[in-house]
């Protein structure tokens, strides 16, 4: 199936700032576009609203609307970048309301990912940043300006505060509905330069702990509107029968006792599945269980055996025989650790483990002759417009998405399998809306699992134990291969995805990392961290592993190998602080781990126990601290470091997907294991921003130093012994213990 | 029609009896605040309260509740004003929130019968219900709020 993920074309300069007096010529649909704050439907902008430019709506009444161009999928986006326009718009963050945008990459494209509307990579703060900022900025300029012809003083003479320009020598003020309701605005527009972005000690907003999250509300009493929640006139509901092989399809459909299920009124054959419509969900459930299909056998995803493919994947790695694409090449690793004194080499591997998000896929579309609606929990908005596009036999443009909230993302919702879904059975009752829900057991088994992958690590040390050359080879399929063929091709069969993470900050003077791709068929895709969630596990404890062989302390080890950063640095010694890191516990490991990933610092500490008979490993706390440049809401990022320690805990014990003969053994949560309460780490963080640098990204930052860290402490914990294969199950871990 | 309460107004639902009461809650009396998790039980998102008890409302069937009383997320409280809805804004819990609902209306059951919980048996009668974001430092943390503030 093909995913939303697609690079747009995007000229920088039409939006650049763009604004025009009396209001700016792009259609922004307010009128059934959900209203983040209160879970509404926000009401169209009224005649003689200020609409300086996309982004921001000023209404008479000195409400301030802002454009949210990122989904929120629990990463709080739809707070942090309305915020960074009201903070240098001076608004009163109060009188602010966040409207999601609409699809419109030209406008409201991420600058610094690929000019795409996609959420996902940790990129929209990192990307959006400088572009809002900016937005607000200008907004700003434009209030003052329209308040000097009003005042009849120079702009000079004029300041801000909360929602108000201030002429102090006259002690007259205007609020910013004042302004935009009866002023006039000076053509040209002043345009605003770095100049007048705040300096970061008049920030009101940015780093303070007080700003709560505009969803929060909602989410405590059922009115925050999810894509599952969606209800529309005259709704019909779907379901879809999927095969149970990938790329597999029906070849005899039998429904007779599925069409008399009262309530169904279509059966929709797919080229991939069976469609049921009816007027009831537990109709289409029903009848759904009842559908007699025989399927094709030809799919090559039949010969897909996670558990085979995974020695094989090993032995690829270890087979020096077999070139990789180069992923990253400083110097002559190979020639620096062929003169080594030390070669430390170990296979570190991962099982596919699922996105398993709390809100299963779901899609509600209206198909009406050649226009579609479609309501969807989608990170990628535009690219469910061509989707959409697609099936229908229409163009881009005259397919309409609301995006509503996402009960969690975690790259799956980037895919476009569940939107094509409602869009086909949409088409096939054309003039009814059509929700199609699907089951967990769906979920599970058809999700765009995290890449299969084994990785193979080969180190030289020289006689004083420094490093000479680092060798890393990824195995694994392609994500990019399915999802961005161009940027694949282009890349010379190299994907970035998946090997993100490789590229490290540790010094070394010679480093090579391959990429050795396997294609066999089974789709993968974006998962929490993608590639680095596994590649900083094999850096991770092979720094470890280094250390043991050393003699020297893991943190102490880091700390050399990072001794010209000092914001890496910073956080490696402030968790080893917050942990007691010298303190030894009685039964009890510590082990450290750090990345750099997504342009933000993080660091962790784990402590764990072990039952040696049988094999449970038990994590009792973990110590983060992170700098994530700048610190936009510092309680905000402590909630993102304890989903990442959270996930990072439970995928690197529990999760783990089998795919046996093309067919996906796990299926709801009584066979695919998320980490409960009872099982979660006591976590605590420290956000220890630098000033002055740039912004970080933070939604995937906690994930990637947590594992590593319990399979260093196990380590330590065990005199060496140590886990290389996610996720650490009791058998694995029993055999580690008698190896 | 099977006749039953919820958050105290009185329903008659046309549809199979053996219906779970999760699709009769979110799609015919349209209390969307309920979530479909799993379907088996197995995640707590669907929790409501039948006759102050928290059930998992998609292994419960519209024949179940006749004549019984079932109150949503959106009857916990008027107007968000309950400990629990108080306290989880106060510790900022939520971040999809897909699962809160389910979160908010266990939690409301334990404090109904114990006002004061310790960790331990927050965490035991908790486990039954996934976040998927893990909130669980925060959930522990507001409904140890809920119990002190009330």
């Amino acid at each position: 199936m093909t995913p939303i993920l697609q690079p747009q074309s995007r000229v920088l300069s039409r939006r650049s700032f763009l604004v025009t007096t009396g209001g700016l010529g792009i259609a922004v649909a307010f009128g059934s576009v959900p209203d983040l704050a209160s879970g509404a439907a926000m009401a169209p902008a009224a005649e003689g609203d200020f609409r300086p430019n996309a982004w921001i709506t000023i209404g008479a009444d000195g409400t301030v609307s802002i454009i949210s161009p990122a989904v929120e999928m629990g990463q709080g986006i739809t707070t942090t970048l309305p915020l960074l326009v009201a903070e240098e718009l001076d608004a009163d963050w109060s009188r602010v309301r966040v409207v999601q945008a609409p699809s419109d990459a030209e406008t409201y494209g991420n600058p610094g990912f690929y000019g795409i509307q996609l959420t996902g990579g940790s990129e929209s703060t990192r990307g959006y940043n400088a572009l809002l900022r900016m937005t607000g900025a200008q907004t700003r300029l434009i209030l003052l300006a329209g308040a000097a012809g009003m005042l009849n003083v120079p702009v000079s003479e004029l300041e801000t505060e909360p929602h108000r320009v201030l002429h102090p020598s006259s002690g007259r003020s205007l609020d910013y509905g004042e302004i935009a309701a009866r002023a006039l605005l000076p053509d040209p527009l002043p345009q605003a330069t770095e100049a007048d972005l705040k300096q970061s000690h008049r920030w009101r907003y940015i780093g303070s702990r007080t700003i709560q999250r505009i969803d929060v509300p909602s989410k405590v009493n059922g009115t925050a509107v999810f894509g599952i929640d969606v209800q529309l006139p005259d709704m019909l509901h779907g379901a879809v029968l999927r095969a149970p092989v990938q790329d597999e399809r029906p070849e005899t459909i039998d429904d007779a006792e599925a069409r008399d299920v009262p309530g169904i009124t279509h059966i929709v054959p797919l080229s991939y599945g069976v469609g049921i419509v009816g007027e009831t969900v537990e109709a289409t459930r029903r009848a759904k269980d009842l559908l007699n299909v025989t399927w094709s056998t030809t799919s090559r995803v039949r010969n897909y055996s996670s558990q085979r493919l995974l020695d094989e994947y090993r032995a690829v790695g270890r087979d020096f025989g077999q070139q990789g694409v180069p992923a990253h090449t400083n110097g002559d690793a190979e020639a620096a650790i062929a003169a080594a004194t030390t070669v430390i080499e170990a296979d570190y591997m991962s099982d596919h483990v699922a996105h398993a998000t709390m809100e299963p896929m779901n899609a509600t579309a209206l198909v009406t002759g050649d226009r579609v609606e479609i309501w969807a929990p989608t990170q990628g908005p535009t690219g469910t417009q061509g989707f959409a596009a697609e099936v229908v036999g229409t163009t881009p443009d005259k397919v309409k998405v609301n995006t509503t909230l996402l009960g969690g993302g975690f790259g799956r919702k980037a895919e476009a399998d569940f939107i094509i879904d409602a869009v086909s059975l949409a088409k096939a009752v054309e003039g009814r809306p059509v929700k199609v829900i699907w089951s967990r057991e769906d979920d599970v088994r058809h999700d765009k699992f995290r890449p299969l992958e084994a990785q193979h690590v080969k180190v030289g040390l020289d006689a004083e134990g420094n490093i000479v050359g680092w060798r890393h080879r990824i195995v694994a399929d392609s994500i990019f291969a399915r999802t961005l063929p161009p940027v694949f091709e282009e890349a010379g069969g190299h994907d970035d995805v998946v090997t993100e993470g490789a590229k490290f900050n540790y010094t070394v003077p010679a480093h090579q990392i391959e990429y050795l791709r396997q294609d066999n068929g089974l789709a993968i895709g974006f998962w929490f961290a993608v590639g680095v969630g596994y590649t900083r596990f094999a850096i991770e404890c092979v720094v470890d592993e280094i250390a043991a062989a050393r003699g020297i302390d893991p943190v102490a080890l880091r700390l050399e190998l990072l001794k010209d950063q000092p914001r890496a640095r910073k956080v490696i010694e402030t968790v080893a602080r917050m942990a007691e890191w010298d303190r030894a516990r009685d039964g009890r490991g510590l082990g450290v781990a750090y990345s750099d990933a997504f342009g933000s610092h993080c660091a962790q500490v784990a402590e764990v126990s072990l039952n040696r008979d049988t094999g449970a490993i038990r994590v009792h706390k973990v110590w983060c601290a992170i700098d994530p440049g700048v610190a936009i809401q510092p309680l905000h990022i402590e909630a993102m470091m304890m989903t990442g320690i959270t996930n990072g805990t439970g995928h690197a014990l529990f999760e783990q997907i089998n795919v046996i003969d093309g067919e996906v053994q796990e299926s709801n949560f009584d066979t695919y294991r998320l980490i409960r309460m009872s099982e979660a780490p006591e976590i605590e963080v420290a956000v220890v921003p630098t000033p002055g640098s740039p912004f970080g990204g933070i939604g995937q930052a906690g994930l990637p130093p947590t594992g590593p860290a319990i399979a260093n402490a196990v380590a330590r914990l065990t005199g060496g012994v140590r886990l290389r294969h996610y996720p650490f199950t009791p058998e694995r871990v029993k055999a580690a213990l008698d190896t | 029609m099977t006749a039953f309460t919820i958050n105290g107004q009185a329903v008659n639902v046309a549809t199979e009896p053996d219906t779970p009461l999760l699709w009769v809650i979110r799609e015919h009396l349209k209390l969307t605040g309920t979530k479909f998790g799993c379907g088996i039980a197995q995640c707590g998102a669907c929790t409501v309260h039948v006759d102050g008890e928290p059930m998992r409302s998609c292994q419960t069937f519209l024949e179940d509740v006749a004549g019984r009383k079932v109150t949503t997320i959106e009857g916990l409280s008027p107007d968000s004003s309950h400990p629990l809805q108080r306290a989880w804004i106060a510790e900022q819990v939520p971040q999809c929130g897909y699962c809160q609902s389910g979160q908010i209306m266990q939690a409301a059951a334990l404090l109904a019968a114990t006002p004061n919980p310790t960790r331990e048996q927050i965490v035991d009668h908790m486990d039954g219900n996934i976040c998927r974001c893990g909130t669980y430092v925060r959930i522990i943390s507001a409904i140890q709020r809920a119990a002190r503030e009330g």
